[in-house]
């Protein structure tokens, strides 16, 4: 027979036959060294702690306890309550086989078993266990095997997050008050219209009678279940002397049954025509807002979407290579530096460069474009795009938070949680809102009760009841918050990421857009394209004296130089007294020659004669070619031109912001021919050349001084004033570089089609939330007066308050069904 | 007679209803200092409790949330003055952290904008 394992304790993850104490490191997240020192003592002060050692420069605690007398749910709770974050995974697994509530302690209790476990939640509605666990002590696998071992199944489905859990569970619980309501409002109105119903019309008042009052408590479940989260919700609210949608409700209905009650238990204090009792408002209203809520949960879970899908986006696990074999890991697990194998067909798990092989790749999901990109060695490639031809190797440059997926999504979700200016009415307005409304309906009580028609009572009570319910401060509430959500989803999904509302709503008014040249409107690698040279220099020694002196400088139009010698295999030597001549060039010492390169300025600086050279560096300035002079000792030796490629799309974008009225301005260092040059190609008439990188911040403020709203679009990287200056700020990011941090726009496809993308979303987002907001406001500044009776003196107006629960719980369902129009906005 | 009254109720109400919905003092409530954080353990429940908050300027604050009810109208609470967001799941502890640096009052709400706080940053 086998010998039965020992299970491990269920709270410490040590079995019991081990005796003594444990070692254990936690990884923890410190910001200061002083925080090592309280962490430290906090942890040695716990019973059953011998040692305690806080690292802050390894950001680990190495821990000494004694399993039996405490556990390392414990250990991690100090840390925690310490105000230090454990640097623990979380995940959640689906499990497939449970039935019971028993199922759920038994998987628990596996799960806690396993060393390293810190917590283990698992939840039966959803099938799916939540667990958060230290990587260095167990695996994902060891958790599934573990669950296996008590008989169940992990499924390789997703887990439902538990939110959507909740807000499924809440739609549900809805539904189910909904239904309640329903079937209690059927009798309840039958009774309460017996003029309409054979029999019930024959009745004497006090059968009748009789019948109310088993009306009366046929509505209490439909107050106390169907209606419990407004009247619980009215306590807590009243509680922080505020007053919400659910005051509202509570009172209206309350009101209603109350009277109800007391007029047919004791009619004689009510004058003979006052003696009807309104019952049917009480379940039909609360039946009709909770649908209302049920329909208005369901509508915004699609508002969310698009977030949804980037997250699903994510891989989850990634095939590694680790002491020189293929290991199938959890994302989670993967470090910087691994390499990581993909086959065609799957998902690229992190952000990282190809280091063997070659493939297409399909970005389209993150950067909305259709083609897919072609992958070759010392490439970047994002994790969450799909492989597609060829199987190849990469090695991890990003991983975790850190990928740009990971920073996409929290972009969005912090985008999505932010506010526009525009909101601010509707939240200083909802701020007094239901306060005000009580008034009004306290209020119209007693004008009704003073001076209306008989009878009186009945009039003023249906009066107030009805203002109560029609108000509805959720459209109000609703109105931006859920465009926003779903214009800022909808941008993501087409590779634009936009930072905040307010963004939003600027980029929704502009009228002008500044485009860098380089690297915005050109793709930003220049190559070398022509070498003329004066007599008695040739073209290999200009080449090489130029290459020379440029050989430690960064700058592209460098790189451009080195390029283009080493395509002509010239080698070049080391420059001595390098020396960078703002707004002019450089000069320095090559083989004992004095090199200057530069522009015309510089020549005429150094006093070298470039007449000659004139003619051919304007026709190549002409051809939107970037001349630059040299010298050599002193004397013009010949031109050099270089030429940086427009973007495929740059003519086509253009047109199409030129279309929605935008005016498009070119800013650029470059000599004012070769920029007009590249303008008059691209279709743009204002061109602002010559201006140096630190100076386009002030010619973005010139264009707003004329009173235009402007857009500055760069590559993010010395164009930080200006993008920060600019009313939007549009940076051109290029693969896993995202968050560019002074943008307020973000391109993450190198194309300029994305900035009419990104205007129309805005134009469109804002004229939804427009539409919901005046919607919203019309519809409460219209119908409260109308409930409270404003139209009756004169046309006999008034609203009944079944058919003021039908518009309130219409209006806010109707608010988030217009927001979700946008989700089928075309975009290009 | 009788409309007197109603009409003497009524008033009454109304005043009482500006009074205490729209005039009344909140309790502040400090933020514990433990080395240098700034700290609050907020419950969510139909409101924020508590929902003054007062905070040195210049020291991190974190902000815990727990919210203690299921209804999604809490489900999220926005800073808009630091642009920042946070989604609340029901029953489970979400740190907010904040560097206030300016003195002033900001306010702090749910989504909608119903449900609200007032952070006070001296």
């Amino acid at each position: 027979m086998m010998k039965k394992r020992v299970a491990p304790s269920a709270t410490t993850g040590v079995s019991k036959d081990h005796k003594g104490e444990v070692r254990i490191e936690l990884p923890v997240i410190m910001t200061c060294s002083t925080c090592s020192i309280t962490l430290d003592r906090s942890l040695r002060a716990l019973d059953g702690v011998s040692e305690a050692n806080v690292n802050y420069a390894l950001q680990k605690a190495f821990v000494t306890y004694d399993p039996a007398r405490i556990t390392i749910a414990r250990l991690v709770k100090t840390i925690r309550d310490a105000g230090y974050e454990v640097g623990a995974e979380k995940v959640s697994l689906k499990i497939t086989g449970m039935t019971c509530a028993s199922c759920v302690t038994k998987i628990e209790d596996a799960l806690k078993a396993c060393p390293g476990v810190i917590r283990a939640d698992v939840n039966l509605g959803s099938s799916s266990a939540n667990i958060e666990y230290l990587p260095s002590m167990t695996d994902m696998e060891s958790l599934g095997k573990s669950i296996e071992s008590v008989g169940y199944k992990v499924s390789a489905e997703d887990a439902p997050s538990k939110e959507e859990d909740a807000k499924l569970r809440e739609y549900r619980t809805l539904f189910r008050k909904f239904i309640v309501a329903a079937v209690i409002s059927l009798p309840v109105v039958v009774v309460s219209y017996p003029q309409f119903f054979p029999l019930l019309r024959d009745m004497d008042m006090n059968t009748l009678r009789l019948l109310w009052i088993g009306a009366s408590v046929l509505t209490i479940p439909a107050l106390v279940y169907s209606g419990s989260s407004f009247f619980k919700g009215a306590v807590a609210a009243f509680r922080h002397r505020s007053a919400d949608m659910n005051t509202l409700i509570a009172l209206g209905t309350g009101m209603a049954w109350l009277f109800s009650t007391v007029v047919v238990l004791f009619p004689d204090i009510f004058p003979e025509n006052a003696r009807e009792p309104y019952f049917d408002v009480v379940s039909v209203v609360i039946g009709l807002v909770v649908l209302g809520q049920a329909l208005e949960l369901r509508a915004k879970g699609r508002t969310s979407e698009a977030i949804k899908k980037l997250m699903g986006l994510q891989a989850k696990t990634a095939r590694v290579i680790r002491e020189g074999k293929e290991l199938d890991i959890p994302i989670e697990e993967v470090l910087v530096g691994d390499v990581i194998i993909v086959r065609p067909g799957e998902k690229i798990p992190v952000d990282g460069e190809l280091v063997e092989g070659h493939s297409s790749v399909d970005e389209s999901m993150l950067t909305g474009e259709p083609l897919p990109a072609e992958k070759k060695e010392g490439d970047e490639v994002i994790g969450g795009t799909i492989n597609k031809t060829g199987a190849f190797k990469f090695k991890a440059t990003k991983v975790g938070k850190d990928t740009a997926l990971a920073q996409i999504i929290k972009m969005v979700q912090d985008a999505q949680g932010s506010k526009a200016p525009i909101q601010k009415l509707a939240d200083t307005v909802s701020g007094y809102f239901v306060p005000v409304v009580m008034v009004i309906a306290v209020a119209s009580f007693v004008l009704w009760y003073d001076v209306g028609p008989e009878p009186r009572i009945i009039m003023a009570l249906l009066a107030s009841v009805t203002t109560l319910i029609v108000a509805c401060p959720c459209a109000l509430g609703l109105a931006t918050p859920t465009s926003l959500m779903i214009g800022v989803g909808k941008a993501a999904e087409n590779g634009i990421l936009i930072r905040n509302g307010e963004a939003i709503q600027v980029a929704s008014a502009l009228d002008t857009v500044v485009l860098d040249k380089t690297g915005t409107i050109t793709i930003g690698r220049p190559t070398l394209t022509d070498v003329i040279n004066s007599e008695g220099f040739n073209e290999e020694e200009i080449i090489g004296y130029a290459a020379s002196l440029e050989k430690n400088s960064e700058h592209p139009l460098a790189e451009a130089i080195l390029e283009g010698a080493k395509s002509r295999s010239i080698a070049p030597s080391d420059p001595k007294d390098f020396k960078a001549i703002p707004g002019h060039g450089v000069e320095g010492i090559v083989d004992g020659h004095k090199i200057d390169l530069g522009n015309r300025k510089l020549m005429d600086m150094i006093g070298a004669d470039s007449g000659a050279l004139m003619e051919n560096s304007d026709r190549l300035a002409g051809e939107g070619k970037t001349p630059m002079f040299i010298s050599i000792d002193g004397k013009a030796a010949g031109v050099i031109a270089v030429s940086d490629p427009l973007k495929e799309d740059s003519i086509e974008a253009i047109q199409k912001l030129k279309g929605l009225g935008v005016e498009v301005v070119m800013i650029s260092g470059d000599n004012k021919r070769t920029a007009e040059a590249i303008a008059k190609k691209v279709g743009i008439e204002r061109v602002l050349a010559e201006v140096l990188p630190e100076d386009k911040a002030r010619e973005v403020k010139k264009l707003q001084m004329e009173g235009r709203k402007v857009a500055f679009v760069g590559d993010g990287i010395n164009d930080a004033p200006a993008l920060a200056r600019a009313d939007v700020g549009m940076a051109i990011g290029t693969g896993t570089d995202v968050a560019i941090e002074a943008s307020d726009i973000t391109l993450i496809k190198g194309s300029l089609l994305g900035i009419a993308a990104a205007f129309n979303i805005s134009k469109s987002t804002m004229k939804n939330v427009k539409e919901n907001l005046f919607g919203a406001f019309f519809y409460n500044t219209a119908l409260i007066p109308v409930a409270a009776g404003i139209l009756y003196p004169v046309w006999g107006i008034t609203i009944n308050p079944i058919l003021a629960g039908a518009a309130m719980a219409l209006s806010s369902v109707t608010v988030v069904s217009n927001a979700n129009r946008l989700r089928f906005l075309k975009v290009r | 007679m009788d409309k007197v009254i109603v009409t003497a109720a009524g008033i009454f109400t109304i005043a009482w209803i500006i009074r205490f919905f729209l005039f009344s003092k909140k309790e502040a409530f400090k933020a514990s200092v433990s080395s240098g954080v700034q700290e609050v353990m907020i419950k969510v429940k139909g409101g924020y409790d508590p929902d003054l908050i007062v905070a040195k300027a210049g020291k991190p604050l974190r902000l815990r949330f727990t919210r203690e009810e299921e209804s999604s109208c809490t489900e999220m609470v926005v800073f808009g003055a630091f642009n920042k967001s946070a989604k609340l799941p029901p029953y489970e502890e979400v740190t907010v952290e904040l560097l206030p640096e300016k003195p002033g009052e900001y306010e702090f709400s749910c989504q909608m904008g119903m449900i609200r706080g007032k952070l006070v940053v001296e």
